[in-house]
């Protein structure tokens, strides 16, 4: 294989991590307000990602430096065409990473509750409407440079891809929540995750097939088949109590949408909406001998984040009761 | 002003914030992580007591200087998109190694030691923390090797096709010598820093006669990490200097002021010069200093910024290669300075705090809790010092800032993501401060042990 392919699923593979593991913190941060009823519960809530959401939230960051390091004129147009989106991502960011460090330490915890909800929300939404415009199409010059503006990227198809993820990210923390919590707060983010299920379906059903039915390729609809699988999973799952099943179908759907649309992108990584103009997976790639030192570094290194981040999912296993001590 | 200037102003405001959090993590971690290892080895419930106490400050700060290096990642994109095709090649790849040996590392085992004090063993729960303060050390050199290639670009071809610079050695890179003196450098500058904390917020318990046992002993060991800190920030920095007369020798002359080539140059200590004409009205120099500085010889010869303004333009063609000079001269003087004042204050501390004693003057106390922001100008001039000095260039001899800026982007854009930004991080440092403060005059939980067996975790603790 190609060192440029390598290079685009491992960027791939790590977006779908990202998705998937920031996708229930997002997802938790958004029902924060929803399920907590009060502040045992809302404390419980936010304990569920305590321990790991920076190191989720640092797959954005290894996403986005070895698109730095393998593609180095894709991570030039897309973050400085996407100036403005990407500044209310990472205000959004800021907050909650802020929010959920301060929160337990401050005298007035409803603020940062505000602050982890709208900080949560906004990238949930935001992420969609980028990865949508990214598979759509965007205006580039012959430098690759973006000539559109903000309303380019608002568009219905790509705001109905933020809705998408919005909707996904949602159900998964739920799921999440679920999983991790007991009793009565358990109870309540099952239902919820019951009655969320079928939206994500619809919404990310919609988004889907308008993607597939524009960019599709036969392989696609197969991940596009198992993402939509991946939801019904979910949702027959918590009808049954199996909690873990449920999470990890959807973990499967968000990981398929993810596969869908960088599917649909390849080769290209950022289509022009002038062809000609594309970035490609040749014409944004680093050089050779940048492409194989970093392979060797990710080969060492991959596994053993992989190791010992799935360890610490293992240390803090065990369900958090709303009750305390 | 236009999208050039609005960001430069954006990138350096955002960056000299980032880094007012980036030493006192590197510093506080280490300390943090040897305070517990007192605590593990001798069982002694003080160490568990400042161990929590200072962990808390820590953590208050990490947070801080996580949620501004997200910002950094990006900016480099958004804001030198042009600088980004230009480099990315080579310095994408310390970046994104960054990411996935350091940041991984820092990021989950933080998360284990700060929930992990009743799931996992001691010696595991101990093995947390210096696993993230060896990932936080491993950040800054990662990040370094990155900054230190703009300002001595080595391991790179120029491809004529693409008009790009190419890695040809990574090891090149990564072994940089601009790399292996700055490293030193900037970790003695946060262990003066983390010194420095640590002694002034235990003055301030000390003058209100609060925990005088606990507080003693940490305002002893940690003005004494701030002196020998010191002894080798001003080694490094003299390391430093030395490699930068042989590659940046414009930065060195307006370091100094320095107009002429000179051999047995003085190292000005007060200069009032005249930028257009090229000469100073008022030089206060200490004899030789300079010389014996950047050569290690009474009688070496230093570049003068005319001498090399006139070689340059020959070199690199038509156009102004000095930076500004009164910053670069005042930057330098005042890193040293509030450096080795800091320095001072520690070994006049541990003076007065020999064999037992306390100082009943407040005084004292007060100068060293004013003294804490002494490290954090003295870090930020050497920044401001070490980037502005470098101006013209992006890339030192390769790009030029104004090539580097991203075509695409127009001033309305820039000019709200900077007040964005500004703002935004003008209310999140009182809100640190407001914490910090908080946590100070809480002091040291009596039972710490007692919290961590909470069914619900509260937060942090
Ligand atoms: C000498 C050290 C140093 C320097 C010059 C920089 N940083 Fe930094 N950075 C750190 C040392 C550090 C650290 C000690 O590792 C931090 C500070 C506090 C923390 O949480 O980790 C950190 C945090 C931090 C994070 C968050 C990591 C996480 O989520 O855990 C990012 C993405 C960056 N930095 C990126 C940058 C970039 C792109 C820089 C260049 C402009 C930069 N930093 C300058
Ligand atoms: C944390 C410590 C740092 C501080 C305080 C700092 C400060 C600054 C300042 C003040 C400027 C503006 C200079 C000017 O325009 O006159 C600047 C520019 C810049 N610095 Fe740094 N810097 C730091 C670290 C880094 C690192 C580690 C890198 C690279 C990895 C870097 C890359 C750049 C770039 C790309 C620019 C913009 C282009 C330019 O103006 O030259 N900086 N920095
Ligand atoms: C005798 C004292 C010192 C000397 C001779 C010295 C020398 C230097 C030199 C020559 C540079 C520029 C390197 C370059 O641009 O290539 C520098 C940068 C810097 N200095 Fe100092 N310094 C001293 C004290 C301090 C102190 C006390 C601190 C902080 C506590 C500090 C923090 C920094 C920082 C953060 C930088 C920018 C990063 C770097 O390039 O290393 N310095 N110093």
């Amino acid at each position: 294989m190609e060192l440029t392919t390598v290079w685009f699923l491992l960027i791939a593979v790590l977006w779908a991590g990202y998705l998937v593991l920031e996708g229930f913190d997002f997802g938790v941060g958004i029902l924060l307000p929803l399920l907590g009823r009060d502040e045992t519960d809302r404390r419980t809530i936010l304990a569920t990602i305590g321990p790991v959401w920076d190191g989720n939230e640092v797959w954005l960051l290894v996403a986005g430096g070895a698109t730095f390091a393998a593609f180095p004129e894709w991570y030039a147009t897309l973050f400085s065409g996407f100036y403005l989106p990407l500044f209310l991502i990472l205000v959004a960011l800021i907050l909650r990473g802020v929010a959920i460090e301060y929160r337990g330490k401050s005298d007035s915890p409803r603020g940062w509750d505000r602050a982890m909800f709208l900080g949560s929300l906004l990238p949930a939404f935001l992420w969609g409407v980028a990865f949508a415009n990214i598979v759509r199409g965007v205006p580039l010059d012959a430098a690759h440079e973006y000539t559109g503006s903000l309303p380019t990227l608002l568009n219905p198809y790509a705001l109905l891809g933020g809705l998408a993820t919005l909707t996904l990210f949602t159900l998964h923390g739920a799921l999440f929540l679920t999983l991790r919590t007991e009793g009565d707060l358990r109870a309540r983010a099952a239902v919820l995750g019951r009655r969320l299920a079928p939206a994500a379906l619809a919404v990310g059903g919609l988004f889907l097939v308008i993607t597939q039915l524009t960019a599709g390729k036969p392989l696609t609809w197969v991940t596009a088949a198992s993402a939509a699988a991946g939801i019904g999973g979910s949702l027959l799952a918590t009808l049954r109590g199996r909690d873990g099943w449920a999470f990890a179908a959807s973990a499967v759907a968000i990981v398929a949408v993810a596969a869908t649309l960088f599917g649909d992108l390849w080769p290209n990584v950022m289509p022009a909406l002038d062809p000609a103009n594309s970035l490609t997976v040749d014409n944004a790639a680093s050089s050779p001998y940048t492409l194989t030192v970093m392979t060797w570094v990710a080969v060492v290194f991959t596994p053993l984040v992989l190791a010992y981040q799935g360890w610490t999912y293992w240390i803090f296993r065990r369900r958090l009761t709303g009750g305390g001590s | 002003m236009d999208v050039l200037d609005l960001s430069r102003w954006q990138f350096g405001i955002t960056t000299v914030y980032h880094f007012l959090f980036v030493p006192l993590t590197i510093g506080l971690s280490v300390i943090v992580a040897g305070l517990q290892t007192a605590w593990f080895r001798t069982r002694n419930p003080a160490y568990l007591r400042l161990t929590k106490f200072w962990g808390k400050l820590f953590l208050i700060n990490f947070a801080m200087g996580v949620v501004t290096g997200i910002v950094q990642e990006f900016q480099f994109g958004m804001n030198w998109s042009d600088y980004s095709r230009f480099v990315g090649d080579v310095f994408g790849a310390p970046l994104a190694m960054e990411g996935l040996m350091a940041f991984f590392l820092e990021s989950t085992f933080l998360g284990l030691w700060i929930f992990g004090w009743d799931r996992l063993s001691p010696r595991l729960h101990l093995a947390t923390i210096w696993t993230a303060a060896v990932g936080t050390n491993l950040s800054a050199y990662f990040i370094l090797a990155a900054n230190s290639w703009m300002q001595h670009p080595v391991g790179y071809r120029l491809n004529p096709e693409t008009g790009r610079a190419e890695l040809t050695d990574i090891w090149a890179v990564l072994t940089n010598s601009t790399t292996l003196v700055t490293f030193p450098h900037v970790l003695f500058g946060a262990f003066v820093t983390a010194g420095a904390f640590v002694a002034g917020v235990s003055a301030w318990q000390l003058l209100r006669r609060r925990h005088v046992e606990l507080f003693r002993t940490s305002a002893r060991m940690a003005m004494a990490v701030t002196l020998v800190a010191s002894a080798g920030v001003a080694l490094s920095g003299h390391l430093q200097a030395q490699i930068m007369t042989e590659q940046q020798p414009m930065k060195m002359a307006a370091a100094e002021a320095l107009w002429e080539d000179e051999t047995s140059a003085g190292f000005s200590l007060f200069a009032v010069g005249d930028v257009t004409g090229g000469r100073n009205h008022v030089n206060l120099q200490v004899p030789y200093g300079l010389s014996l500085l950047a050569t290690d010889t009474l009688d070496g010869r230093v570049e003068g910024i005319n001498d090399i303004q006139a070689r340059y333009r020959a070199l690199y063609g038509p156009g102004d290669y000095r930076p500004v000079v009164g910053l670069a001269y005042w930057s330098f003087r005042l890193m040293i300075g509030f450096g080795a004042l800091s320095g001072l204050l520690a070994l006049a501390g541990l003076w007065v705090t020999r064999r037992g004693r306390l100082p009943e003057n407040p005084w004292f106390h007060r100068v060293a809790i004013w003294g804490i922001g002494l490290p954090f100008l003295a870090n930020s001039l050497g920044w401001v010092f070490t980037e502005m000095g470098r101006q013209p260039w992006t890339v030192f001899g390769v790009m030029r800032t104004a090539a580097a800026v991203s075509p695409g982007v127009d001033v309305t854009e820039v000019a709200i993501t900077l007040t964005g930004f500004t703002l935004l991080y003008a209310a999140l440092a009182a809100i640190e401060v407001r914490l910090l403060l908080k946590f100070i005059r809480r002091g040291p939980e009596d039972e710490p042990g007692r919290e961590a067996a909470d069914t619900v975790p509260a937060l942090s603790y």
